[in-house]
């Protein structure tokens, strides 16, 4: 990092200092050290990091590249279903291992092979291991995988779709339906990846049986915020330089960028790829850390809960997304988690666990109609920054564009 | 002289409309060309042919020495090429500072991984800041484009043009909302620009291409329907009758 960079985003500085101030004071309460926060709790804050790291890669995307893409989060999955694999497999093969050792014989690798199958498939009454699982034995081959497979996936879909030059609201469609076939895939019994049981006991993590999970849920915690830093430090890199430059002429004028003799489907292939990247990534810290996965975690609003988070948050901006998808998943959870007091007003009880998605909606609808920089409006309005008045003019004249209101920083 | 340009027999149509009707064109590697003609002359979807954004139905078009066919490239290639344009609306990235627009437009490597890696050296800042003093905006470089008058976004479009280092600019209608003083420094920049490559510039406006003082060509329904000086493609009766005539 040399100075100008930090003199050009001094967000990046403030960003690391509360990031590591979070995590400390996160690993001085947390059970491992004074015991106020719960394991359960720090899993969840955890979580909230991995999310937040999903939420930068959509930012990327839609807030720089002005493409809306509804099937991130089906890439967030992916690369939780990928690690999830190698969990399974090698936490079911020390049991299946443990097993057969108490027999007359020892038992052959194929013995031992066949008993992972039948433990992990018998839920969905297969014995055989599907020939996705060809690597599953293998940690580095795993942890490639969540790379390259959802790399792939997005590079495959990404090339066909801007190659056409699909944009706007036909590529949002055309992303969630990718989504949805995928889940609805991965919900079949014979998909090889057990159906809508889906994964389970990821928390365990091979070879750690020692190690209690109030400790484990703190490596996750670290691991998660490490990233979480080291990708806001990449990105601000990426975009505060020519690169980000580049993307946002695209978000808001493409046909002006290509006369300028720049490759525009050639970006959104590669942004659109490297943001899957992040995005299967993230996944991959958070779901040892949630324990279960399953196709439901593919369903289409889960990603389009990630584009209210970012907007929210206030689009265009990296530590806008950080901020929008912390506050609005930790209140989810809050909400959703039975915590909150219902509010009794005598004729009618309001219970936020059926009430919250009505508040979110709502708080969406306002946020896009009345303040567009979402809670980002409020840093810069404590900086007391202003700008002209464009009398409602958008800042291009693309779909993704930014609006007036989001344009002004 | 062998031509840079070179558009022979091109054909398109929309809808059935033929808005080109078997054009022919040729401009060499250091030349200034005037284009007029009545509205829904083809002028601007002439421009579309040659920058790669229309394709033609029938016809060729052929670009350098040796010459390589446009029609299969993309935009981007065209512009990477050394196609520049200059749109009618000053069209430049409002949320970005000069600065970024210039830089953006700079001559070097296009492709992601280019870009990615690319560092600022001190050449470029210098050269951003000399075409920027150019164009008479030297001390608005950091403000964002969009705060520019409509002006200073037609001279930013002409620096990031010249940014681009094209060998053919093509320009639509530059002096359309400019007063009489960045009339005058339009056209001896484009008179300059001229001894080192091929411009096109599409006008309206009779005064300033007798100004300009190039060769002209005047397209009507699609086709070329006089070429010469100035004053005699305006001696030629058919010009008069389809174009001047009508005021």
């Amino acid at each position: 990092m040399t100075r100008a960079f930090l003199m050009r985003n001094p967000s990046v500085l403030w960003f690391l200092l509360a990031l590591s101030l979070f995590t400390l004071a996160v690993t001085l309460l947390s059970e491992a050290g004074m015991g106020v926060l719960s394991t359960s709790f720090v899993k969840t804050l955890g979580k909230t990091l991995c999310l937040c790291l999903v939420a930068l890669a959509m930012d990327l995307i839609w807030g720089y590249a002005g493409i809306l893409s509804l099937g991130h989060m089906a890439f967030f999955a992916l690369g939780g279903y990928l690690i999830g694999m190698w969990l399974m497999y090698a936490r079911t093969e020390e049991i299946v291992v443990a097993a057969l050792s108490s027999g007359p014989l020892p038992a052959t690798p194929d013995e031992i092979r066949q008993g992972i199958a039948t433990q992990i498939f018998g839920v969905v009454g297969a014995s055989d291991m599907p020939a996705i699982w060809a690597q599953a034995h293998s940690l580095p081959a795993q942890l490639a995988l969540v790379l390259i497979v959802p790399g792939a996936l997005a590079g495959i879909f990404g090339w066909l779709a801007f190659r056409s030059r699909v944009t706007g609201v036909y590529l949002s469609i055309l992303t969630q339906a990718m989504t949805l076939a995928l889940a609805l895939y991965l919900f079949q019994n014979d998909s090889g990846l057990r159906g809508n049981n889906g994964l389970s006991g990821l928390q365990n993590i091979p070879g750690l049986d020692g190690v209690p999970q109030e400790t484990v849920s703190l490596w996750f915690f670290w691991a998660s915020a490490l990233a979480l830093g080291l990708a806001y430090v990449v990105l601000s890199h990426v975009v505060s330089g020519k690169f980000g430059s580049v993307i946002r002429a695209i978000r808001d004028d493409e046909a002006r960028v290509r006369f300028l003799g720049y490759s525009v489907e050639g970006y959104k292939l590669f942004v659109f790829t490297l943001t899957a990247m992040i995005a299967a990534v993230a996944g991959a810290l958070y779901y040892p850390q949630a324990g279960i996965i399953n196709p439901a975690e593919l369903a289409p609003i889960a990603s389009i809960y990630l584009a209210v988070w970012v907007a929210i948050g206030g689009r265009g901006r990296l530590y806008g997304a950080v901020i929008g998808a912390a506050f609005v998943s930790l209140l989810s959870s809050w909400f959703t988690g039975g915590r909150a007091p219902s509010v009794n007003l005598g004729f009618y009880t309001v219970n936020w666990v059926d009430w919250w998605l009505v508040l979110l909606g709502l708080s969406f609808v306002l946020v896009t109609l009345y303040a567009p920089k979402g809670l980002s409006g409020l840093i810069d309005a404590a900086q007391g920054l202003r700008v002209p008045d464009r009398k409602g003019a958008a800042l291009g004249p693309d779909d993704g564009a930014l609006m007036e209101q989001e344009g002004r920083e | 002289m062998s031509s840079l340009l070179e558009v022979s027999g091109v054909s398109v149509s929309f809808d059935g409309f033929r808005a080109i009707n078997n054009l022919s064109f040729a401009i060499g590697p250091a030349e200034l060309r005037a284009v007029i003609g009545p509205n829904g002359a083809g002028k601007t979807t002439f421009m579309d042919i040659v920058t790669g954004k229309t394709r033609p139905h029938e016809g060729r078009v052929l670009w350098g020495d040796p010459p390589v066919s446009l029609l299969k490239m993309t935009e981007a290639q065209i512009a990477r090429a050394g196609v520049g344009r200059k749109f009618q609306r000053p069209t430049v990235f409002e949320d970005q500072t000069v600065d970024e627009n210039l830089t953006m437009a700079l001559k070097a490597p296009r492709n992601p991984f280019a870009v990615l890696r690319w560092r600022r050296a001190q050449a470029d800042a210098d050269r951003v800041a000399a075409l920027a003093v150019e164009v008479g905006l030297g001390d608005q470089l950091p403000r964002k484009a969009g705060e520019l008058s409509h002006g200073q976004k037609q001279w930013l479009e002409i620096g990031m043009l010249l940014a681009q280092e094209p060998r053919l600019l093509l320009v639509d209608e530059p002096a359309a909302g400019m007063t009489l003083a960045e009339r005058e420094h339009t056209t001896r920049l484009l008179v300059d620009l001229a001894k080192t490559r091929a411009v096109v510039v599409v006008e309206h406006d009779m005064e300033f291409v007798r100004r300009l003082n190039c060769k002209v060509t005047v397209l009507h329904e699609g086709s070329v329907l006089a070429e010469g000086s100035l004053d005699h493609v305006t001696k030629n009766p058919a010009v008069i009758d389809v174009y001047l005539g009508r005021g």
